[in-house]
């Protein structure tokens, strides 16, 4: 009130006459143009992932290898786990296209199923981890105070437990199979999952726009749920692309130890194991193209790991 | 820091009880005794062996009996190699092992540090993506392929370096190198990127005005600034290289205790290879701390905060 009462008696020198003032029309067009097209977070991300070529050839790769993990052994003639001893050790031909290991069996269909065990085991890894990571750190990260005290102690004294010599432990006694593989990576995995987590939602849950929206009295879950869990979307992608690799190296060394998948399965970490001795004798190929895959796998998950997380931090925006 | 200190140390000893009891539980529910596949055993022979070994006392008198004994450091015997105990293994494994990791993590931090000052300082110039390349290289490339197609082409086809065994510093060489690229190339990588961000501070602008020479600058000034984050993750470098040297032994035939712990799983040889265990965690876990240390005395910024909560 009193503030419309000052204007009312102005300042300015009386000699200057109002005439003098000419009342500038607004310019509604230009206040209303937009001077680029408006693009959501994703599409923004997106657009500078496409700019990072070492991300995208990951990218390519691994709908490839995609594609060929599910499609690969259709188009091969041979059967997985025939054996043909007369033909062992074939180098690549037209009609082994990979070659042939040490007991004859086909090496390219077998690097497509290799694929399909390791990606499996990955996915299912980073997705277990994900699942549990983001609950466990949401409440945490959440809920604050004496429940978070808590929990992030427990998460402190598991991250102490060296994180491989628990999954040879479980899988000496649980005995190793794709299910109890997965289990055991997944049982202390995914602690880094929950501390990313917890981090972003301590750090979000003070922004104005959750504040609104408690007031409006909206229940913890659906916050956690609507507001919280989109804004940390980001951080959480990255941290399961680099899971996964994690997870597919994790399986290769089991099996190099004696604990990885078994037969009839055979996973890339049991064929490169299967052929250690084989590449001394010169038969490369039964290593080369188990070892190329984790190998190049590695790399494109961590290659888009990493141009994800330029793309999908927003400080980098330009 | 004390209170610091005391916390961390809390910490470590939970962490240590819980991979204890860890190992018990399991040894307990594995199923059936642990002599059952012993040929001569008769009935009144394995009631025998499980008094000895106090297998017919209740769980929780074994749990005592167990933490107990590895409170006093004795991990029992072995019960596929006759007359050797866990002890034997260790005292006869380690040693070989701790060389092997010492030297591995001398080459990698010290490698990997300064290829990451190399390609800072020459961003975006030729070395800087050489030196990104091999660090992605070495990222990805599992450590026993490495390791393998070392054999081959440096031992095997070229004769430039022994094959396997552990006995003189050339044999050294080819497992070090596979068990040390992965650790320096992340170490590169982590070096680069805080390198980067460090030198464009203003203190940095700062010491250049002052006229100092660019030696002294990146040593100086930049490098400390720029190691925090090594420390942070050396930890779990640590970690990797451990387990690392169980697939290098085996691979390169050194008797270390990698070897040992993965032939005691091969072999089911259970009181091996939860002692093992049991050493391991201990000693990583003892490392942690020690870096944890390492972190409070470097970082000013963790005395000043009550620990951040």
């Amino acid at each position: 009130m009193k503030l419309s009462e000052d204007t009312k008696t102005p300042h300015s020198p009386t000699e200057v006459p109002n005439e003098w003032f000419n009342w500038k029309e607004k310019d509604k067009e230009a206040a209303e143009a937009v001077s680029r097209p408006s693009l959501s977070y994703w599409k923004d991300a997106w657009k500078r992932l496409v700019k990072n070529k070492l991300a995208m050839l990951g990218l390519v790769f691994l709908i490839l290898l995609t594609f060929m993990a599910i499609f690969g052994p259709f188009f091969s003639p041979y059967e997985v786990n025939r054996q043909d001893l007369p033909n062992q050790y074939q180098p690549p031909s037209l009609e082994h296209w990979f070659g042939t290991d040490s007991a004859g069996r086909d090496v390219f269909t077998r690097t497509w199923y290799g694929a399909r065990i390791s990606l499996f085991v990955g996915l299912m890894a980073a997705l277990i981890d994900v699942s549990i990571g983001i609950i466990y750190g949401g409440i945490s990260g959440y809920k604050g105070g004496r429940a978070d005290n808590i929990m992030m102690r427990i998460i402190e004294i598991l991250y102490g437990l060296p994180y491989l010599l628990v999954v040879i432990l479980l899988l000496v006694v649980l005995g190793p199979s794709l299910s109890t593989i997965i289990i055991a990576l997944t049982v202390t995995g995914w602690v880094g999952m929950a501390r990313i987590v917890r981090g972003q939602v301590l750090q979000i849950k003070n922004y104005e726009f959750v504040l609104a929206s408690k007031s409006f009295g909206t229940k913890s879950s659906r916050i956690i749920r609507k507001n919280l869990l989109p804004n940390t979307m980001g951080p959480i992608i990255v941290q399961m692309t680099l899971t996964v690799p994690s997870a597919i190296f994790a399986e290769a060394f089991l099996s190099f130890i004696g604990l990885g998948i078994q037969a009839p399965f055979a996973s890339w970490g049991v064929m490169a194991n299967d052929s250690l001795g084989a590449i001394l004798s010169g038969n490369w190929w039964t290593l080369f193209f188990p070892a190329f895959f984790i190998s190049f796998t590695m790399f494109a998950f961590n290659v888009l790991g990493d141009g994800l997380q330029d793309a999908l931090d927003p400080k980098l925006r330009k | 820091m004390l209170r610091y200190l005391l916390k961390r140390l809390l910490i470590m000893v939970v962490t240590l009880w819980i991979i204890i009891t860890l190992t018990f539980v399991l040894m307990v529910s594995i199923p059936g005794s642990p002599f059952n596949s012993e040929k001569s055993s008769n009935e009144i022979v394995q009631a025998n062996l499980e008094r000895h070994y106090n297998l017919d006392e209740p769980y929780y008198v074994q749990y005592l009996l167990y933490i107990k004994s590895i409170v006093t450091f004795d991990f029992g015997p072995s019960i596929k190699q006759p007359n050797q105990s866990v002890n034997d293994l260790l005292a006869r494994g380690f040693p070989i092992s701790f060389e092997l990791g010492i030297v591995t993590i001398i080459v990698a931090v010290f490698s990997g540090i300064i290829l990451g000052i190399l390609a800072a300082l020459k961003h975006n110039g030729f070395i800087d993506y050489l030196m990104m390349g091999i660090a992605v290289l070495g990222i990805s490339i599992p450590n026993f392929i490495l390791a393998t197609l070392l054999i081959q082409q440096l031992a095997v086809k070229f004769s430039i370096f022994p094959v396997a065994t552990w006995s003189s510093p050339a044999h050294m060489v080819l497992p070090v190198l596979a068990l040390a690229t992965g650790p320096m190339a992340i170490i590169a990588r982590l070096t680069r990127s805080t390198m980067l961000e460090v030198l464009t501070q203003d203190y940095i602008k700062m010491a250049k005005a002052k006229g100092l020479s660019p030696w002294k600058i990146t040593i100086k000034h930049a490098l400390r600034n720029a190691l925090m984050p090594v420390v942070t993750i050396m930890g779990t470098l640590l970690a990797g290289i451990l387990t690392g040297t169980f697939v290098i032994e085996q691979i390169f035939a050194i008797p270390g205790m990698g070897k040992y712990f993965v032939e005691s799983i091969n072999q089911r040889d259970y009181p091996v290879i939860m002692g093992t265990t049991v050493f391991y965690s201990a000693f990583l876990i003892f490392m942690l701390f020690l870096v944890d240390i390492a972190y409070g005395i470097l970082d000013p910024r963790i005395k000043v905060h009550k620990e951040g909560e």
